[in-house]
């Protein structure tokens, strides 16, 4: 039986209404607020059967967060590079490196999807509009931080 | 297996459909049917429970009108042997020791109640544990799973558009870029506040007569009324 609120085959059991945010209405939501802490968010959807938002925090735009909405939570995503990009000799120091600033770096986390190095930040699924835009721009500024941070492991001829 | 575990053999397989690897050909389907499932079980026993608490409850009051009961008609046995009215005192003792069968029974009743409720009690607890960690595995693969369909459909979307993820080195070069500009315009502001607070002194030297004068017209007659002299 689908969602009550939200037609959402995934949603079991009751839930409250807002509990059933999904990415149309964030990006609607984000369009409505415009800009939060002095940064503006241009949102993109992406087509897809799970519900993906492209969102540039500011003129960030080499970096825009991947927003998707699961059952639990709100996960922002932000691509870092791609292992090919990655400096053989230096990957086992980098992926230590990346685990042991895993938890100074505030709200986010790093993580591989596939061939890709990520930041992310999870939120629940019950955060309020302010959270999330603060988790967008906390996610985007802790990825540039981060590609400062892993400068000297990356190849520098691709 | 931990979930976690098959998750990671089957990432590291480059499985797509991570739910429906681990889970089987019916995807998690089969895993939401097993809440359900347990969902409904654990509506069942708590109905059941509440039913054996108000049975138990039932009973123990029952217990505590019989236990009234009893004492009641003891004093009246003992008021009728005071009195002499064996025969009478004899009824009263009879009616005294039905209801203390009925007390037995009623009090073995509840014992039981009891120790039914106990075992319902602890089962609900079992099913609510078993459904909260159905639930914990299934958001574990929904995640996994939600996180692949996103990831395919932003390659996708980088493939057909015109855009493209950028390299590392590339938005390196734009942080980079960024920063400098931040700098220049930090830079630039410092010169401009520099250059405001060189004028307003140059003005507060010349108002106190110091360095060059203004030309007025007073300085220009002083001037030719030398030169006519």
């Amino acid at each position: 039986m689908p969602c009550w609120w939200c037609y959402h085959r995934q949603h079991i059991g009751y839930r409250p209404k807002e509990a059933c945010i999904n990415t149309q209405e964030l990006a609607m939501r984000l369009l409505e607020i415009g800009s939060f802490e002095g940064y503006q968010f241009d949102c993109q959807p992406i087509p897809s059967d799970v519900g993906v938002l492209q969102v540039t925090v500011g003129d960030y735009e080499e970096i825009p967060v991947f927003v998707s909405v699961t059952d639990s939570q709100i996960l922002c995503i932000t691509h870092l590079f791609s292992e090919s990009e990655v400096n053989p000799k230096f990957r086992a120091r980098m992926l230590e490196e990346m685990l042991e600033l895993n938890i100074p770096m505030p709200l986010s986390s790093f993580s591989k999807i596939g061939e890709r190095y990520v930041v992310f930040g999870a939120l629940s699924v019950n955060s309020s509009m302010d959270d999330i835009c603060h988790e967008l721009i906390t996610v985007t500024e802790n990825a540039v931080e981060a590609l400062l941070a892993m400068e000297e492991f990356v190849r520098q001829d691709v | 297996m931990s979930i976690l575990k098959k998750i990671m053999t089957a990432v590291r397989g480059g499985a797509r459909e991570v739910g429906e690897l681990i889970v089987d050909a019916n995807g998690t389907r089969i895993f939401e049917q097993e809440i359900r499932d347990a969902q409904t079980h654990l509506h069942k026993a708590r109905q059941d429970l509440t039913d054996l608490m108000a049975r138990q409850m039932q009973a123990s009051r029952e217990v505590v009108t019989l236990q009234r009961g009893i004492k009641e008609h003891e004093s009246h046995a003992r008021q009728a042997l005071d009195t002499h009215h064996d025969d009478l005192a004899l009824q009263v003792a009879n009616k005294i020791a039905l209801m203390e069968g009925e007390l037995a029974e009623q009090q073995e009743a509840h014992a039981t109640f009891g120790q039914h409720v106990e075992q319902m009690r602890q089962l609900v607890q079992k099913t609510q544990r078993q459904v909260k960690d159905y639930e914990r595995q299934l958001s574990m693969l929904r995640t996994t799973e939600s996180v692949q369909k996103a990831s395919a459909a932003i390659a996708d979307n980088f493939a057909t558009s015109q855009s493209r993820i950028l390299s590392a080195k590339d938005s390196l070069v734009r942080i980079r870029q960024r920063q400098q500009r931040q700098f220049d315009r930090m830079a630039a502001a410092d010169t401009l506040q520099a250059q405001a607070s060189d004028l307003t002194l140059g003005e507060e030297l010349q108002a106190a007569g110091i360095g060059e004068q203004p030309l007025d017209g007073s300085t220009v007659l002083a001037r030719l009324k030398a030169s006519r002299a």
